[in-house]
This record gives C-alpha cells, sequence and structure tokens, in this order.
C-alpha cells in the first residue's frame, strides 16, 4: 500500500491529537508514559547504590525481555505460519533471558547477603 | 480490562525491583517482586490472545527457561560481563523478531487499517527492529571481546556516520512505502551497524560498553512497546534504557571521557613517552616473604582489586588473606574504581562471591582519603586506576581520570602479571617510585604464597 508524504504528516498529527477514535498505536497517550517512564526510571537508578549495579544490570536485562509479550501474541494464534515460527523463537529466547536473568541476579544477592 | 490492569501490576513490580536494589538487604526481595510482575505479564499477554495455543507457548517458555536457569548456574562470576553481554543479544534478537512479525501478520497486533498500516506504527516497528538488530549484533561482538576471541578492528567515523544516515533513509523509505523490502534492508544495515559500532572499542572501554547495550535493550523493548501499543513494555524499556543510560554515564564520568570520544574515537592515542621504553628503568621487585614480613608489620592495609583479580580468580585467595590480617589485628580495606573489572561492580559482585563482608568494601570517594594514613596499599591486578600520570601528565592519554591514590600509601605492594603496561598503553610510575614493591607472576599463587610465607 502506497502512502503518501502528506498522509504521513496527517496521520501523524492525527495520532498525536485528540483524533475522535481511539487511535491504535498510542499517540500522545504512548509518548507521556514514556516520558515519565523514564524519569522514574532516572530516579530509580541513581538510588541503586554502586556494590549492587552489576546485579542492576542483570535484573534490567531480565525485566527488558517483557516483549516476551509481544512473541506471546505472535505464537498463541493459529492463523499466520510465520509470523508463530518467528513468535515461537522470541519466546524460547526472551524465555532464557527471563530465566537466566533472574536466576543469576538470585545468585548474586545471595552472595552479598551472605556476606552481611 | 484484566489484562490491562495485570499490566500495571507487572509495571509497578518492576519499579520495585529495582527500588530494591537501594540497599543490599531489600535487594532479593525485589528480585522477587521481579519474577512475580514477569509472570503476571505472561499471564497477562496470555489472556489477552483468547485461547490461543497454550501448549505451543509452554513449549517454547519451558525449553528457553531451561537453557537459561543452565546457563546462569553454570557460569562463573568472572565471566559475568560476557553472560550479561549474550543476554543482551537474545533481547535484540527477540525484538527483531517480534518486529518481523508485526511487519508481516499486523492483524495480529491490531496495527492495520483498510490502507495498510498505520504510519505512525510503521515508524515505530522500523525503530524497533532497527535497534534490535544494533542490540543483537553489537552484544554478540562483546561478547566474543569479553570471551577473547575476538581482538577488535578500527573502523572510520565516515563508515558509521553512512550506515547512520542510510538507516534514516531506510526508515523513512519503510514509512512512506510500506515495503517489506526496505524493512528486511533496514535491519540488515542496522545489524552491520551494530558490529562496526562496538568492533573498534577496547578492553577498557567494556564497562561502558555492557551498560550501554543494556540501554540499547531496554529501548528496543519501548519501541516494541510502541509498535504494539502495550503501555507495560514502554514503561519497562524506559526504565531498563535510563538504567543503562546511567550506569554509561556513570562510567564513563570514570575514566573522564564522555560518551561520544569512547564510540567515536576509541583508542586513546598511545602517545606513550618513547623514552620511558628505550631505556629498562629500575624498580624493586619482591619475593611473596618479603611482602608477608611487610603486611605482617602494617596497622593498615588498603586493597585496590583490578581486572587481573578476575582473570587470575584470586578472590578466594584474596579473602583468605584478609582474614589473616585481620586476626593479626591489621585493618583491612577493598577500594574499588568505579571502571575496574569488565562490567559496573563487577569487582562488587567477584569480592562478594569470595565472602567478604560488604562493609568493608568502599568506593572511590569514600576510601581515598584513607590511602594517605595507611601502611600497605594492596593493588591486585588493578594498573590504570592508580597510575598517577592521570593526575599529573597531561599529556598521558588516561590524564583527568579520578584515580585511587595508591601512591600515597607509605608502602605499594604491586602484584601483576609482567612490567606491561595496561589497557591505556600508558607506562606507570607508581612502579618505580621508591616505596613500591612489585610482586611479579599470577595474582592468585602470588597471594597464596603469601599466605604460606605468614603462617
Amino acid at each position: 500500500m502506497k502512502c503518501g508524504f502528506q498522509s504521513l504528516i496527517d496521520s501523524f498529527f492525527w495520532n498525536l491529537g485528540a483524533g475522535g477514535q481511539a487511535s491504535v498505536s498510542g499517540g500522545m497517550h504512548t509518548v507521556t508514559v514514556f516520558i515519565l517512564a523514564c524519569f522514574i526510571g532516572y530516579y530509580l537508578v541513581w538510588n541503586v547504590t554502586p556494590a549492587l549495579h552489576a546485579p542492576l544490570i542483570s535484573v534490567t536485562n531480565a525485566i527488558s525481555s517483557v516483549i516476551i509479550v509481544g512473541a506471546i501474541f505472535a505464537a498463541a494464534q493459529h492463523f499466520y505460519g510465520h509470523a508463530r515460527i518467528f513468535g515461537f523463537v522470541a519466546i524460547v529466547l526472551t524465555a532464557i533471558n527471563i530465566f537466566g536473568g533472574f536466576t543469576i541476579t538470585h545468585r548474586m544477592l545471595n552472595m552479598f547477603r551472605r556476606n552481611k | 480490562m484484566i489484562a490491562d490492569t495485570l499490566y500495571l501490576i507487572a509495571a509497578v513490580c518492576f519499579i520495585f525491583a529495582l527500588s530494591g536494589l537501594s540497599r543490599a538487604e531489600s535487594a532479593q526481595r525485589g528480585n522477587l517482586c521481579g519474577i512475580f510482575g514477569m509472570t503476571t505479564a505472561c499471564v497477562a499477554a496470555y489472556l489477552t490472545t483468547r485461547s490461543g495455543d497454550f501448549w505451543f507457548v509452554l513449549i517454547a517458555v519451558i525449553s528457553g527457561g531451561g537453557i537459561g536457569v543452565f546457563i546462569a548456574k553454570a557460569v562463573s562470576m568472572t565471566a559475568l560481563p560476557q553472560m550479561v553481554a549474550g543476554f543482551h543479544s537474545l533481547v535484540g534478537l527477540a525484538a527483531v523478531l517480534i518486529s518481523f512479525s508485526a511487519c508481516f501478520a499486523p492483524e495480529l497486533f491490531r496495527i492495520s487499517t483498510s490502507s495498510g498500516i498505520k504510519v505512525l506504527s510503521l515508524l515505530e516497528m522500523g525503530l524497533g527492529s532497527s535497534i534490535g538488530a544494533i542490540t543483537f549484533l553489537g552484544s554478540i561482538i562483546a561478547f566474543l571481546k569479553l570471551q577473547g576471541m575476538y581482538k577488535g578492528h578500527s573502523i572510520p567515523t565516515s563508515l558509521n556516520t553512512f550506515f547512520a544516515f542510510a538507516i534514516c533513509c531506510l526508515l523513512l523509505c519503510f514509512m512512506l512505502t510500506e515495503s517489506e523490502e526496505a524493512f528486511l534492508l533496514l535491519t540488515l544495515v542496522s545489524l552491520l551497524f551494530g558490529a562496526t559500532l562496538i568492533m573498534p572499542i577496547g578492553g577498557a572501554d567494556m564497562p561502558v560498553v555492557v551498560s550501554m547495550l543494556n540501554s540499547y535493550s531496554g529501548w528496543a523493548t519501548s519501541g516494541i512497546g510502541f509498535t504494539i501499543a502495550n503501555d507495560l513494555l514502554i514503561i519497562t524499556g524506559a526504565l531498563v534504557g535510563s538504567s543503562g543510560a546511567i550506569l554509561s554515564y556513570i562510567m564513563c564520568k570514570g575514566m573522564n571521557r564522555s560518551l561520544w570520544s569512547v564510540i567515536f574515537t576509541p583508542e586513546p592515542a598511545k602517545s606513550v613517552n618513547k623514552s620511558t621504553f628505550d631505556e629498562p628503568r629500575t624498580f624493586k621487585s619482591g619475593a611473596p616473604e618479603d611482602a608477608a614480613f611487610i603486611l605482617k608489620n602494617a596497622n593498615s592495609v588498603v586493597v585496590v582489586p583490578g581486572y587481573g583479580m578476575a582473570t587470575s580468580k584470586a578472590q578466594h585467595a584474596l579473602k583468605e588473606l584478609g582474614d589473616i590480617l585481620k586476626k593479626e589485628g591489621i585493618g583491612v580495606k577493598y577500594a574499588i574504581h568505579p571502571v575496574a573489572g569488565r562490567m559496573p561492580g563487577h569487582m562488587n559482585v567477584l569480592l562478594a562471591e569470595a565472602g567478604v563482608p560488604y562493609d568493608e568494601v568502599f568506593e572511590l570517594d569514600e576510601i581515598n582519603r584513607d590511602f594517605a594514613f595507611c601502611d600497605v596499599a594492596y593493588v591486585i591486578g588493578a594498573n590504570d586506576v592508580v597510575n598517577p600520570a592521570a593526575k599529573n601528565d597531561p599529556s598521558c592519554p588516561i590524564y583527568g581520570m579520578p584515580i585511587l591514590d595508591a601512591e600515597k600509601a607509605k608502602i605499594i605492594l604491586f602484584l601483576k602479571r609482567s612490567m606491561g603496561t595496561g589497557y591505556a598503553g600508558v607506562d606507570n610510575e607508581l612502579f618505580y617510585i621508591s616505596n613500591t614493591m612489585m610482586l611479579l607472576g599470577d595474582a592468585k599463587k602470588t597471594t597464596e604464597n603469601i599466605i604460606k610465607a605468614m603462617q
């Protein structure tokens, strides 16, 4: 499908503005959520003690795999073969990350707790 | 509605997971919150699919989870940076795959209209895939470097500029035409860009690279979140992205370099004073017995661990030595430079692994004044982070980097594999001053020999 430049601009403002129907791809709402979350992240991370920076990296690595949500959408459906395969592989990859990330964080934190 | 509530719960759990890390006592609880949040998110995602193929999903989760747990249990703490880099690459690849499914089956994510996919969704999809691809191959390169399997090549900055420009053009092209070819090409160029971005970055800058890739994996998650209009992914991605960005900033500050210079002028110019190499300078080398004698007669010892401790796995021997010293009534403290090791907090984890109590471990600002009052600085596997040239010699490449003032200690015991220079390629004045004793050889063996000599 061909979209002209004009429609690109239209669509952009349509998404950002209060365009009658709720736009599917978010628009201003998602941008608001994103920016506020960046600020939360900023203050949270400055509070982390430097000694725990390694667990911080491994736990953020684990939670960034929350894109498994998108992978589940793609894998659980029955209609699109190739999307389904992509989804399956993506679930396997993110599951490695989630389980691995939380396990290694747990291991590290146990070391810190033991030495209290 | 139910799913949205569950997503909200998951997002709050992730926030608790990070806030738990502000203290070691609450960190473990934070990790459990994270696990709970992730489970909630997966359940919510499955509920949204409305009677999706449960077993298909479960098989994928179990097989991936099994591999993940196995890796995480098997990996040694020394190899932590490689493992983290490897894991980052998986997030990147998953982001690419999900964008692909979104591109080829947009109906799945409800982003298509009668006239094709929404333009904004195309932008988000393209960005998600592009950042994912950069994270994927960049992390693979970082993994190979940390594993010592790849040494690195220098890449002309113009090539990186070209790739960045090409990515922007392809992104625009994809938005305007919705052509799958443009999408594939965009992903391909982003892959190349990821590789060329990380290839030239040197070993000492690895802490920055690891945090930077951490940040990218977060932005990729956000990108996918925008594509499929899922607030949880956007929030989590933003948390992870800003976390990685702050860590990169802290690491850069620890080296007095800008992020820009780490990425685009990776190898610090080796403008070493040649005269220092022409004539071999004299230094005092000692035997473990001498070191044992010095340590026994000290009142306070500050240990400065570096990457060398990690490579020779000397942390356990070091802990044993510390215990012996404490039994003799000698004060022992550990001084950690922000960029010691190959990832942020690497040294802290290794010391914790060996069982060093964390109230004996101090950051640069907390301990730097203590060197003037301590009898022995025990430098084990560190080099550039104690090099006084960073303060005195404006012509040296690491000038301006904050260092640990080990030179102020009465006696410096320097455990080092050889007289070679550190990663920055700078000779260290500290080797040649009169109150330094060099103990050349493997850090672990030397420490063990010192312990033997003390008993």
